[in-house]
């Protein structure tokens, strides 16, 4: 056998091989979205039952735990819809709101953050029509692939010798049936396509509600825009009068005592040891307006380990618990970085706390901080305060921030933001 | 005195060669990555070390971390590390990597040559020269604390001058006191720190670091 025949048989086998688990796989997801569309028509009725029963007060803790049971079954659709056929779907759900407590506001809030959202709605439609769609298109090809299979098996000696031997039976139906076997094979993956379209119609986002997110992102870029504007001008005002007045001071003084040392070299001497004082101070105010850029702790060791400085530097013991298992982009570590910062400045100003503590997280693809302290409450996000500012830095990133202080304590400040870590940087 | 430097900033480095060597100190190599300073610190086996923090090739703290490295192949190894700021995270690690002569210095300390040289000579004998602003973060976050709250201000100024790697003698001309009345307030901040006098000067001084990195 010449090796281009090996190569052209071992290429084929590969391209069997391929098909078969690429039909063995659409069939298993076929079998998955039927079960899924069936399961979704009790859920439907449970959810209208529900918000029926609001009416009788027993919805308002009933209707959120269903809505939402629809809302996971719809979120599991988008990503199967992604990963299996390629289809993106936007989610489309409004922001849940912060600061939701287990009390009966915090209920009230949750049955009207899923009831005034109408992607809730078109959830449950899709609940409902998904029923015969799903079970439909996701059995179809299960049926196509097993009648072909199941007629080779049965009748496929009899199919390949009919036409040579006496008895010539009516293959019709066989033939038929075995014509269903590639058809399924090549149909089946469109099918599921078609099923993540139609899906689509009514689980991704409206055209007014795309409208609505881009009203938000536009509001949080002028905000972050605005904010970066203001801290270049701090910056360049902070640098015209510190330091570069400061070393304009300095050539003064080191010229002035070169044209003097010969005739007066004790003047000299005085002026240069002015110079130096002055250079002294030119250093530690750009280092204090670099801390307020940048942390150099942060380029050199990340978030991590500029947040362990931080609490090092803090005249109260701060409680670290930080599992990240890699790096953040700089503008996310540097955004996260102050917002803690801030926080913990809090604690030291205004909590009367003597102990603090901070956790940083990462997982399902957002990092979690908190800043707790023991002390004695009544922090809120107030206009123009400190903590209303780190809400807008981190709303640049799509990050939210959470304050719950009660009077007399403790206070939790939670902030959030959707991000990626790549592999620690050494 | 054998000098090895570790500076990228070319002009910052053929600075310090110059005023090292004016001080009779031999700068036997200078380099300017993280990894050459680390083979010469290992190879040359000087009696100091000058090193900033943030090198190349990551402009990170490269520089730190092959002084750390050097001291653990190279036990005692006499490190002085410079930077544009300081950190007690890294006085921290500087502290519990390693025995021998420490400093860790604000770069801007070079321009008051003097007390730069002197402090190159003390962590060349094994000596500590931390910078005051180390020790008076230091300080100053454990100010509320017991037992540091029970010391005087008298010795609260002795025990920061202590920290900063100065002698008794050079505490006294500072403060303007006798040496003996130096000694005895030392010997009231190890009772009431319950730390065990020490007759080393150098131990004494690591002693407390330790106790306020703590």
């Amino acid at each position: 056998m010449s090796d281009g025949v090996r190569v052209f048989l071992s290429d084929s086998e590969s391209v069997f091989r391929r098909l078969a688990r690429r039909t063995f796989l659409t069939c298993v997801r076929g079998l998955v979205q039927a079960v899924v569309a069936v399961a979704g028509i009790p859920l439907f009725f449970v959810s209208v039952l529900t918000v029926i029963s609001l009416s009788a007060g027993i919805g308002v803790v009933l209707a959120p735990k269903s809505l939402l049971a629809v809302r996971r079954l719809a979120s599991q659709q988008r990503r199967w819809a992604q990963e299996w056929s390629g289809v993106t779907i936007v989610t489309p759900y409004r922001p849940r709101p912060v600061e939701l407590t287990n009390g009966l506001i915090g209920r009230l809030q949750r049955c009207k953050w899923l009831l005034t959202d109408p992607a809730t709605w078109r959830d449950l439609l899709w609940a409902l029509a998904n029923g015969p769609a799903g079970v439909v298109l996701g059995l179809l090809p299960v049926f196509m692939v097993f009648c072909g299979v199941w007629t080779l098996a049965v009748d496929g000696g009899a199919l390949l010798y009919g036409p040579w031997s006496n008895a010539v039976p009516d293959f019709g139906p066989q033939v038929f049936f075995l014509s269903l076997l590639p058809l399924g094979v090549i149909m089946g993956p469109r099918l599921l396509k078609a099923h993540a379209q139609a899906a689509s119609s009514l689980l991704a986002p409206t055209r007014e509600e795309m409208a609505a997110q881009v009203g938000r992102l536009t509001e949080s870029r002028s905000q972050a825009v605005d904010a970066s504007a203001a801290e270049l001008r701090r910056i360049e005002r902070d640098l015209h009068d510190g330091a570069q007045a400061r070393l304009v001071c300095l050539g003064l003084n080191i010229g002035f005592a070169e044209q003097v040392v010969r005739d007066d070299p004790e003047l000299a001497l005085s002026l240069l040891a002015e110079a130096r004082a002055s250079s002294g101070q030119a250093l530690s105010e750009l280092r204090a307006l670099v801390r307020g850029i940048h942390p150099p702790v942060l380029a050199e060791r990340g978030l991590d380990g500029a947040v362990r400085a931080l609490a090092l530097s803090l005249p109260l013991p701060v409680d670290l618990h930080i599992d990240l298992a890699g790096r953040a982009s700089a503008p996310v570590e540097s955004a996260v970085y102050f917002a803690v910062a801030e926080a913990l400045a809090n604690v030291v100003k205004h909590s009367g706390a003597n102990r603090a503590w901070v956790q940083l997280e990462y997982g399902h693809g957002r990092l979690v901080a908190i800043v707790g302290d023991n002390g004695t409450g009544g922090a809120a996000l107030r206009a123009g305060g400190g903590l209303r500012g780190v809400e807008q830095r981190l709303a640049a990133f799509d990050g939210v921030i959470a304050v719950t202080s009660p009077d007399g304590g403790p206070t939790l400040v939670t902030m959030e933001l959707p991000c990626e870590l790549s592999l620690a940087r050494t | 005195m054998r000098v090895v430097l570790g500076e990228d900033l070319t002009l910052l480095r053929d600075g310090l060669i110059r005023l090292l060597t004016a001080y009779d100190m031999e700068v036997v190599a200078a380099t300017g990555n993280g990894p050459d300073l680390l083979r010469a610190l290992v190879t040359q086996r000087p009696d100091v070390a000058v090193v900033d923090v943030r090198l190349p090739p990551g402009f990170t703290d490269e520089g730190l971390r092959a002084a750390i490295e050097a001291r653990a192949q190279v036990p005692g190894l006499p490190v002085l590390v410079l930077s544009q700021h300081v950190e007690q995270l890294y006085a921290k690690e500087l502290l519990s990597a390693g025995t021998g002569g420490l400093g860790y210095l604000l770069k801007d300390r070079v321009s008051d040559v003097r007390r730069f040289i002197e402090a190159v000579r003390t962590v060349a004998s094994g000596g500590t020269a931390m910078d005051p602003e180390v020790v008076s973060q230091l300080l100053a976050r454990h100010a509320r604390d017991e037992p540091l709250g029970r010391l005087t201000p008298r010795e609260r100024e002795v025990l920061a001058l202590m920290a900063e790697g100065r002698t008794n003698a050079g505490i006294a001309t500072r403060l303007v006191v006798t040496e003996k009345a130096v000694s005895k307030h030392i010997n009231n901040i190890f009772t009431k720190l319950n730390l065990y006098p020490a007759e080393d000067d150098n131990r004494r001084v690591l002693a407390v670091l330790t106790y306020l990195n703590a």
